[in-house]
């Protein structure tokens, strides 16, 4: 008998459980665009090179495309559609609203998953390869422009928004930091 | 607003910055693009592009593929429903690509020969990487360079006047104090849009409907209608979000395919290319090869200008690159000449990308300005206020306006310019040298005939029809605001809708005429709407609705030399002993008309910008001389800038009113990436004292050239 060519997966996403049976080949990236209608997530290469496909696996960048859907059973899945709370869009959503952080969209899903870890991701006092000291005793890095861009690298933008996006980047980076500070009531 | 021309706003609705209409949707992952509409019984085809570059096709092996687990069809030149491709279409005749699986003729590598379409992707995709195709192989040629005894003259046509001239050039060098002479080059490059083409096709109830990603779902609904000899009003495409476009998506083999498969298959079938098939589907820049002379007194003054420019195109389609085309606008000359050829490979057919035509030849003749601006030691600034001619230099037609140098001017001033010493070489920063370069632009601004419809509906909103195309530029939100302005309405009561072929005809968002040509139509029915609101009475269910069309205004325009303009600067840092080059800044300064927007209106032309800096370092598609195919089809092969690569990029417009023009409105949708290749690198020889006439400048170019200049 030939071996199975599909399993039975549930998909911890946004909070929410999808119990469906994919073929193996299905990767995480078409899971969520073909079996969930889950669109927001984008196809740019199919191939880890653009970023486009950019969610959150435990709260950690990855690459939609490269992920088989099998093998993100029991991982905390976090796609643009749970970026924002309820109505409330995120301070990074906010923001490249506010300051036109993109043009054609379509690496936009991307771009704001991407953002959101960046921030987290600076916040935990990660360096990045412009981070100039690296000594375990070093102080966090601020979050300049050139952080911004240096993290937000695999990201690509052919509509040439960067410009835009590193404002909003560091403009949601300061909402999300004085919110931590000072909760919105 | 000082950064604000056109007509008076009673709303100030255009000019002031507003966010996208459909902003919401683009942050939280809701706006749907083409490949994204979900269909009951949706099957998936894959296209398999062939692998040699010149031949026929002897086999497709489709029986072992058709036994596949979900294959539903594997369509090639055995088997495929018949077309034509022998119509003239809006832009002319079809690229040859789409007229899919016609004959067994193979004539570059990587062109479509089977559609395998399944019930998943996943199946699609094994079945169409099983399928073998039986090729009978020819020898193929796909070497471009200067000087190549096959080039040829291209016909002229409405779109391309291939030669130019006035005077003697001979002549003028001969007699001339100073003298430049160079060749450049520039590399194929690709559009590389974000969202790879997609297209999903079904019949239904008679209609023919496609949705699909393009730049003007009217015309690709004509291009289809004429390719399957179908009654024009039975095909309707759709195209409300599109990932990015800038000359790629018209008509390509993607929506062949699906409309072929569902119509063998009756049900609706969805393809959508991969990044490495977009590579060789979808068109791309052509590589040139130019030569620039150009002649000056001893005071600057051009006596000679003369731009030749030679590019490649397919042996199946012509496409003519119009590098030399810029000359004609911005220099004049005692002795005037610019000419085109084209050389016929075995490669795909190139077609527009982004400022086609003014992207390349912007590279080569202000290079050659800056390299004349050195000989004669004059200012580079101030050899183009010298040279500043009165009217078109080839045409003799005036300018609807022409600010140019006021652009210089504020762009100086911003960037610090009056500061710079002119001589190469001399800044260092650590490892790096320092250098500023400055560049013109120009790009035309042209309008296509557009039908709008605008209705005042009971609740008191306003709903605006114009079949735009929304491919990033903010197209939706721009015709919201000059409707509304034109109503005198608060742009909250303004719907938009675009990107549908059922609206009626309107120019393609391409060359920068969109917002001109459909605010132009849109302002005209607003207006009409307006005055018959004005008479009172109640407005009745249905509402009252108001239609325009431009063409008979468009008939009226005099004849004059419509162009925007600007002024670009750069400062580079150059490592001559890696070869790295850093832009560490790039101002544009623009003379564009009126700024309906100048949020999405910045972000257009700093995006251009952005596309000039990727075109200057690191755009370069590699052709394999043994295969006829590409080294590099993919993104991390072909690298464009990601944002480590780009620095602090600002633009900004002067005041550029035109006189007597009904729409004010000059387009920023290309303008933004004229020049800035070469103001950069005039900057690397500022830094350097090195020229680069090739493009990209590499850090091998530049470690070569280090190499060979001592001192530098």
């Amino acid at each position: 008998m030939a071996p199975p060519t599909s399993s039975a997966v549930t998909l911890h996403i946004n909070g929410e459980k999808y119990t469906l049976t994919v073929d193996h080949r299905t990767t995480l990236l078409d899971a969520l665009r073909e079996r969930l209608d889950l669109t927001g997530t984008k196809k740019g290469c199919d191939q880890g090179q653009c970023g486009a496909c950019t969610v959150l696996l435990d709260g950690r960048r990855s690459v939609a495309c490269l992920q088989l859907a099998v093998a993100a059973e029991g991982r905390e899945i976090t796609t643009i559609e749970g970026v924002a709370d309820g109505d409330r869009l995120h301070p990074v959503q906010q923001a490249f609203l506010d300051l036109d952080g993109y043009q054609c969209g379509y690496c936009t899903p991307g771009q704001i998953c991407s953002a959101v870890a960046v921030i987290e991701e600076h916040a935990a006092g990660w360096p990045s390869a412009v981070t100039e000291d690296l000594r375990p005793e070093a102080e966090a890095p601020a979050l300049t422009a050139d952080e911004i861009r240096e993290r937000m690298s695999g990201n690509l933008c052919r509509c040439g928004a960067y410009a835009q996006i590193v404002r909003a980047v560091a403009r949601a980076a300061e909402n999300v930091t004085d919110e931590v500070k000072e909760p919105v009531a | 607003m000082t950064t604000t021309t056109g007509s008076s706003s009673a709303t100030g609705a255009t000019g002031a910055g507003r966010t996208r209409v459909e902003g919401r949707d683009k942050v939280t992952g809701a706006a749907r693009y083409a490949g994204e509409i979900p269909f009951a019984g949706l099957a998936h085809g894959w296209l398999v592009l062939s692998t040699i570059a010149r031949g026929r096709v002897t086999a497709v092996a489709d029986e072992p593929v058709l036994a596949m687990p979900g294959v539903l069809a594997v369509l090639h030149h055995g088997n495929a429903p018949r077309v034509d491709a022998d119509y003239v279409g809006m832009l002319g005749r079809p690229n040859p690509v789409v007229g899919l699986f016609q004959h067994d003729r193979v004539p570059f590598t990587g062109w479509p020969v089977a559609l395998v379409v399944a019930e998943t992707s996943e199946q699609a995709r094994e079945a169409a990487e099983a399928l073998v195709v039986g090729y009978e192989e020819e020898p193929h040629d796909v070497a471009f360079r200067a000087g190549r005894d096959d080039a040829y003259r291209p016909e002229d046509s409405p779109m391309v006047q291939a030669d130019a001239g006035k005077g003697d050039v001979r002549a003028q060098l001969d007699g001339a104090a100073f003298v430049v002479d160079a060749q450049y080059t520039t590399p194929e490059e690709h559009h590389c849009t974000m969202e790879p083409h997609a297209a999903t096709a079904r019949w239904d109830d008679g209609r023919l409907d496609v949705i699909d990603s393009n730049q003007g779902s009217g015309w690709v609904a004509a291009e289809i209608a004429q390719l399957f000899s179908l009654d024009r009003d039975s095909v309707r495409v759709r195209s409300e979000h599109i990932g990015g476009a800038f000359g790629s998506k018209g008509l390509s083999a993607h929506q062949v395919a699906a409309v072929m498969a569902t119509t063998v298959l009756g049900r609706p079938v969805r393809v959508v290319m991969t990044r490495r098939q977009m590579f060789s589907l979808v068109g791309y820049r052509s590589p040139t090869a130019q030569r620039v002379r150009i002649a000056a007194d001893a005071d600057g003054r051009l006596r000679a200008f003369d731009h030749e420019a030679l590019n490649l195109t397919s042996t199946v389609h012509e496409f003519v690159e119009t590098s030399a085309v810029l000359g004609r606008v911005l220099y004049d000359a005692e002795a005037h000449r610019t000419r085109h050829r084209v050389v016929r490979l075995d490669v795909p057919t190139p077609t527009w990308m982004r400022a086609p035509g003014e992207a390349p030849g912007s590279f080569a003749i202000e290079s050659a300005l800056d390299e004349l601006a050195e000989k004669c030691g004059i200012d580079p600034i101030a050899l183009r206020a010298r040279n500043e001619p009165a009217t078109g230099p080839v045409s003799g037609l005036p300018f609807s306006s022409r600010n140019v140098l006021a652009c210089f001017e504020e762009g100086a001033r911003r960037f610090g310019w009056a500061d710079r010493d002119p001589r190469p070489g001399l800044r260092r920063e650590g490892r790096w040298l320092l250098g500023t370069g400055t560049a013109a632009a120009s790009y035309p601004s042209g309008v296509g005939r557009s039908t709008a419809a605008v209705t005042a509906e009971a609740d008191g909103t306003f709903t605006v029809r114009i079949n735009a195309s929304d491919i990033g530029t903010g197209a939706r939100t721009a015709m919201t605001l000059v409707a509304a302005d034109a109503l005198q309405v608060n742009p909250d009561l303004v719907r938009t809708r675009i990107g549908d072929s059922d609206l009626g005809h309107a120019m393609i968002a391409g060359g920068s005429t969109g917002t001109r040509s459909w605010g132009w139509a849109v302002r005209l029915a607003a207006a009409d709407l307006r005055e018959r609101l004005a008479l009172g009475g109640g407005i009745p269910p249905e509402g009252i609705t108001a239609r325009s069309d431009t063409a008979d205004a468009i008939d009226a325009l005099p004849q004059q030399e419509r162009h925007s303009f600007g002024a670009q600067f750069a400062e580079a840092a150059v490592d001559v002993t890696t070869g790295e080059v850093r832009v560490r800044r790039l101002l544009g300064i623009f003379a564009a008309g009126a700024i309906v927007n100048p949020l999405t209106a910045r972000s257009q032309l700093t995006g251009g910008m952005t596309w000039g800096l990727s075109m200057a370092l690191h755009e370069e598609a590699v052709r394999d001389a043994a295969t006829g195919g590409h080294v590099n089809a993919d993104l991390a092969g072909y690298h464009v800038a990601s944002h480590a690569d780009v620095p602090l990029v600002e633009a900004d417009w002067v005041d550029d009113p035109v006189p007597g023009d009904p729409v004010g409105i000059k387009g920023v949708g290309e303008i933004g990436i004229v020049g800035v290749a070469a103001a950069i690198a005039n900057a690397v020889w500022h830094a350097t004292g090195v020229r680069h006439r090739e493009l990209p400048i590499r850090p091998d170019r530049v470690l070569r050239a280090a190499g060979e200049t001592p001192g530098a």
